[in-house]
């Protein structure tokens, strides 16, 4: 095993092509475990710490661009206002010592169905930035995981940066776990409210062999709130809506029974995810005040 | 590989670091700091944090040529010389140490908060030490011990 610094993206792109089988290492919060015990042994690490494209944040015209770099602390304290889902999936990942390291570049390189990341940003519509010496491209996230642990980058390409609108609307994100820290998700889910274009983002976790959204719930809130005019009238949700927002967020997870839960303690528990956290999304956009559990 | 680091405010050199050890190994079988612990080399116990660069981690997820040319800051740098550092003396006063394994990750953990915010609330002080596991659940003295180092940087 050999240990390669990269200085620049440039100098990173042109390792990783060369050697495509060599570790990227940023954080290091899944790597140097999956080191640590054996679980892999990779012919080289390649490590983007010091590598200035991937190391900030930046805004341009209403869109943020996250390098792969930045660790979960930056995006909790100051991304919360811009990204409030994102920023609040950040908040339950591992402990403040993981959260100073750890990336959403790396959780999206890691692609488990559990990243925390992962429903916020597909609540959002985020699209992931994959570069190599032939070029740089931006996928929709919720076309970037192919399977458990598996995701669209090619094998030459590094994952450089995510990029997400502001919001413009409420956003919410809850996990189910034993305690509040260190915990891999039972099961995981988030909602954004897009009123700018009259559509519902959502996003599940540990859910399926993917993090995947739940789209004819999305379709069915959004055609609710638009034939009722609630989007420039907001009233209190319709009891109704809310449950059969739940049943089609439920339907839309194929999960199994595991370590952490069962397959139908998964589905119900999602559903009352997505039942809650509606709620709150709702009573924030019609009052402005946000709450929450 | 050759590895060279300031640790505690001293420059460090390690030869023959193997590419794949943590800052951890590097700190505790080739520096002689065994301060730091080594438990669970997941990140789930916080026994290993350090500051790098200013910042608390877990040492046992930092490669240890990531650390080339950093700043590392362990338990055996939070005294000035005899003197214990206030979160230190307060661990000692409030009765905080069962069997020490847990004690120099939350030493390290509790200065940083501190560091940060200087009259954190009781919820504030259990998020911060949510990465850091006592298995002998010595939680309730552990808050007395950090309330108290929070009152006395407050006064000094």
């Amino acid at each position: 095993m050999d240990f390669l610094r990269a200085a620049s993206l440039d100098d990173a792109l042109a390792t990783k092509a060369q050697r495509p089988d060599i570790a990227p290492i940023a954080g290091g919060t899944d790597l140097m475990v999956a080191i640590n015990f054996d679980h892999i042994r990779p012919s080289g690490l390649l490590d983007l710490t010091s590598v200035p494209e991937l190391a900030d944040w930046s805004e341009s015209g209403g869109v943020i661009r996250i390098g792969a770099g930045v660790p979960y602390a930056r995006i909790i304290s100051e991304l919360g206002e811009h990204l409030p889902g994102l920023a609040m999936a950040s908040r339950t990942v591992a402990s403040p010592q993981i959260r100073n390291r750890g990336t959403v570049g790396g959780n999206l390189a890691t692609a488990s169905p559990s990243g925390d990341a992962h429903p916020a940003l597909l609540a959002c519509a985020a699209e992931v930035e994959l570069a190599s010496v032939r070029g740089t491209r931006r996928l929709p996230v919720a076309e970037f995981f192919t399977g458990v642990k598996r995701s669209a980058a090619e094998p030459d390409e590094l994952i450089t940066a995510v990029h997400l609108a502001r919001a413009t609307g409420p956003q919410q994100f809850a996990k189910v776990g034993t305690r509040n820290a260190m915990v891999i998700s039972v099961c995981a889910f988030s909602v954004a409210l897009h009123p700018d274009r009259a559509e519902v983002g959502t996003g599940l976790g540990s859910a399926a062999p993917t993090p995947r959204r739940a789209v004819e719930a999305e379709e069915f809130l959004a055609g609710e709130l638009t034939s009722r005019g609630m989007w420039t009238d907001p009233r209190p949700l319709p009891e109704t809506v809310v449950t059969r927002f739940g049943e089609l967020v439920a339907a839309a997870a194929a999960p199994i029974d595991d370590v952490r839960g069962t397959a139908s303690y998964r589905r119900h528990a999602l559903g009352v995810l997505a039942r809650r956290t509606v709620g709150w999304t709702w009573d924030e956009y019609s009052t402005g005040r946000q709450t929450c559990a | 590989m050759r590895l060279n680091l300031t640790v505690n405010g001293r420059p460090h050199q390690a030869d023959e670091a193997w590419e794949g050890e943590s800052l951890l190994h590097v700190l505790r079988e080739r520096l002689g700091l065994p301060g730091s612990k080594n438990a669970c080399e997941q990140g789930e116990c916080g026994s290993c944090t350090v500051y790098l660069d200013d910042v608390p981690v877990c040492s046992c997820m930092v490669a240890a040529g990531q650390a080339q040319g950093r700043a590392v800051r362990t338990v055996e740098g939070l005294a000035d010389g005899d003197r214990l550092d206030a979160v230190q003396q307060s661990f000692v006063d409030s009765g905080a140490v069962q069997c020490g394994f847990c004690t120099p990750g939350l030493l390290v953990q509790a200065h940083d908060l501190i560091e940060r915010n200087p009259e954190p609330t009781d919820a504030e002080i259990r998020e911060s030490l949510a990465g850091n596991l006592c298995r002998c659940t010595g939680y309730e003295k552990i808050m007395d011990a950090v309330r108290l180092a929070a009152q006395r940087k407050a006064v000094s």
